[in-house]
């Protein structure tokens, strides 16, 4: 017996306006998750809200309005203790026993930081600028920087003679986040890659491998070594523009990833190069990886193999000691260090460590920043803050705070339709983002979601040099870990002097 | 053509190597090795004659290439590595063939913890490793392809492999020689007697390592192995609540 049917209320309720809804059957085919069903001895359309995620997928695509999706009516009894989501989950895991299972970012209601700072803009004392009408630079080089730069002079020209390491050439400071072809669909890879392409940023592979039909787009992707090395060769490290070592994930520090076998089809069984139908099990740890040194030796590794011709990105998750580790990591040899918060996302997580784990990227991203500034080695790795971007005046405060650039993931797939219904876990995805069924996937078109992402990026660079405009600053560098143009409101002073700033009317 | 590692740091050591085989060598006999790392990364062909003992990471994603060992090696041999043949005529450290997709890793003494840990096969890949004496804990750790066997050669009364065995192991394939006890059984792990196509396959193997180190092949037999195989190819699929 389903203990669940009785305990646990549905937690949302379709409603169907019969004068409106004309039994097309739209809802029917679009619901993957069998909410919808057609009675066609009756001709009429019934709803079962049960397994209503709350996608909108159906309310989107009904051609008359006809569909209203609510929370369900029967709240449970007000507690400000045991909260209506407390209660299910443990109905939830009375019921069917395991670990509470989520997708995409913690969506708790805890302070959001950007939030609580505020950018700065010139007034009388020094000109703002127009960007419309003046050149106004987001060119942007991650990589490792020289300690100095030397020249020599031919023929009365001075010419560098410092041999500079690799670097990647953003034309926008956003880059999108790793996501891997498994927990995203076909369609929505090609999307990402295609519009990095365009705008001249870069995508990311996630730890899923390199679709073959994506190396056409290889100068724009970077691609990721996890600890389950899946899709990991030779080739692999050295088509891509530069190689990221995961080390960890802001929404699940500290644990691997099972991406489960029926997800594992021919494309993605060629792409990570495991049998069909397998689980995909990364290991918490790379077990070569158990300190610094180890994690030195792997990216000497890989830079042995791509013979030092691209950056080697670490990515870590926002943790308490995040700046030491920084450090390290930097020390070790990244070329770029990617932070990635407490709030970013997932295509699956343990609910308890998603929301629990970790720390705001705002405090770990200044954190991180003042401590490389303070021993001196801020130059040796470029810093990309990720997990919970969601605009581009976030974009704008976390380069004053320190950032070279931010990856988006969340932000992208909201761009090509993701609803947030949080439940890409399951692979019933109807928007054809975080699934591999066929069926749903094909409802994804490529090119749409390119040009979705494209104009994403592209007024989020309009805004960010207004807001640069604003402040009088002609080139993003001149904002970078300038955190006099933040101010803090709201803030403890503990808080304030984390995140380096002053408090508003300071 | 030979090269001296003496005082040479890694880095310049496996550009002379690459540089060698760029150049059209077959073969290259480096004297003196001393803790150089990464030696052989990538490579897709050649052979390399180690004297010494090489550093960390020997043979990291090679993909085709062949490195004989006369000496011991470190940590992390074949790590991520594609194709080829590694022969070590000694023991090697921690981690041996991490998550190896194909070639062989032949060991003449024991490995450390670890071994073998994360083996897949894929296609045509299809990762070996043979240990000649024994190996340590989480032997075979998450494994998920190819054939890992421990020979347990001139050990006494020791056990082949360490605890943990097969934990999180979800492909591929065991064997030991001597017994095994079932508290070093990692809980995915199932124990059965070889059958005819096992020894088979593993008769084949065993051939070629006892070339490799000059043994006997007959003084192996069936009945001194046991096979050990994951129970399911999917040991968390019932860990999660949706």
């Amino acid at each position: 017996m389903q203990l669940r049917k009785w305990l646990v209320e549905p937690e949302f309720r379709i409603e169907r306006d019969p004068e409106k809804c004309i039994q097309c059957g739209v809802c029917v085919r679009q619901c993957a998750n069998d909410v919808h069903e057609y009675d066609e001895e009756e001709e009429v359309v019934y709803s079962d809200s049960t397994n209503c995620v709350s996608c909108h997928r159906c309310a989107t695509l009904c051609p008359t309005d006809a569909i209203s999706i609510r929370p369900f009516p029967l709240e449970f009894r007000p507690n400000a203790v045991w909260t209506a989501s407390t209660l299910r989950n443990l109905y939830k895991q009375a019921d069917i026993g395991g670990v509470l299972l989520t997708g995409m970012g913690n969506d708790q209601d805890q302070p959001m930081y950007w939030d609580r700072m505020l950018l700065n803009a010139s007034q009388v004392t020094n000109p703002s600028i127009d960007p419309l009408r003046e050149p106004m630079e987001l060119l942007t080089y991650i990589g490792r920087k020289p300690d100095s730069v030397q020249f020599e002079r031919i023929a009365g020209q001075p010419r560098m003679t410092t041999q500079l390491e690799p670097q990647l050439q953003l034309q926008v400071p956003v880059m999108f986040a790793a996501m891997s072809y498994g927990s995203i669909s076909y369609n929505a890879s090609v999307a990402l890659a295609q519009a990095a392409q365009q705008v001249g940023t870069f995508a990311n592979t996630g730890e899923g491998g390199l679709h073959k039909d994506l190396r056409e787009y290889a100068d724009h992707m970077i691609v990721q070594v996890a600890s389950g090395r899946f899709g990991v060769d030779s080739d692999y490290l050295n088509t891509g523009a530069a190689v990221e070592i995961k080390i960890g994930q802001g929404a699940k520090p500290g644990i691997g990833g099972h991406l489960p076998g029926e997800k594992v089809d021919a494309a993605i069984s060629a792409t990570r190069m495991i049998p069909e139908g397998t689980d995909a099990l990364s290991p918490a740890p790379h077990h070569d990886i158990y300190s610094i040194e180890d994690l030195r030796q792997l990216i000497y590794a890989i830079k042995e193999a791509v013979c030092y011709s691209k950056p080697i990105l670490v990515k870590i998750a926002a943790v308490h000691n995040v700046s030491a580790i920084a450090s390290g990591c930097v020390r070790a040899g990244a070329d770029v260090l990617v932070i990635d918060g407490y709030r970013g996302g997932t295509g699956a997580a343990p609910t308890m460590v998603r929301n629990n784990v970790g720390i705001p990227i705002e405090f770990a991203l200044a954190a991180v920043d003042s401590r490389l500034r303070e021993e001196g080695i801020r130059h040796q790795a470029s810093l990309i803050a990720s997990g919970g971007i969601r605009c581009s005046a976030d974009v704008a405060k976390a380069i004053a705070l320190g950032a070279d650039a931010v990856n988006i993931g969340t932000a992208a797939l909201v761009a090509m339709g993701c609803h947030l219904c949080q439940k890409c876990y399951t692979g019933k995805c109807n928007w054809g983002i975080a699934t591999q069924d066929p069926y749903l996937t094909k409802r994804l078109n490529p090119n749409i979601a390119t040009r979705r992402l494209v104009s994403l990026l592209e007024s989020w660079a309009l805004e960010i040099k207004e807001l640069m405009g604003g402040m009088g600053i002609n080139a993003v560098e001149s904002l970078r870990g300038n955190r006099e143009h933040l101010r803090g409101l709201g803030l403890t002073n503990r808080e304030l002097q984390i995140l380096g700033i002053k408090a508003a009317g300071e | 053509m030979t090269i001296n590692a003496t005082g040479v740091y890694y880095r310049q050591l496996n550009e002379q190597i690459r540089a060698a085989f760029n150049n059209g060598a077959d073969e290259v006999v480096v004297e003196n090795v001393c803790g150089h790392r990464y030696l052989g990364t990538s490579l897709r062909s050649g052979r390399i004659v180690i004297n010494g003992v090489p550093g960390n990471d020997l043979g990291a994603f090679m993909d085709g290439a062949e490195i004989i060992v006369r000496g011991n090696a470190q940590d992390g041999v074949g790590n991520t590595m594609n194709a080829g043949k590694i022969v070590i005529h000694g023991h090697a450290g921690d981690i041996l063939g991490y998550a190896q997709r194909g070639g062989k890793i032949f060991v003449q003494d024991s490995v450390g913890y670890r071994a073998g840990i994360h083996m897949k096969a894929y296609h045509d890949h299809f990762p070996v490793v043979v240990v000649g004496g024994t190996a340590q804990d989480y032997l075979g750790e998450y494994m998920a392809g190819g054939i890992l066997a421990v020979l347990n050669l001139n050990s006494g009364d020791q056990l082949a492999a360490g605890d943990y065995i097969g934990t999180g192991m979800h492909g591929g394939v065991i064997y030991l020689r001597g017994t095994v006890e079932a508290y070093q059984l990692g809980q995915e792990v199932g124990l059965e007697c070889l059958e005819e196509s096992d020894w088979q396959s593993l008769g084949s193997i065993l051939g070629e390592y006892c070339t490799e180190f000059d043994r006997d092949p007959a003084q192996f037999c069936q009945g001194d192995f046991v096979k050990l195989t994951p129970r399911s190819t999917r040991p968390y699929g019932r860990l999660y609540v949706y």
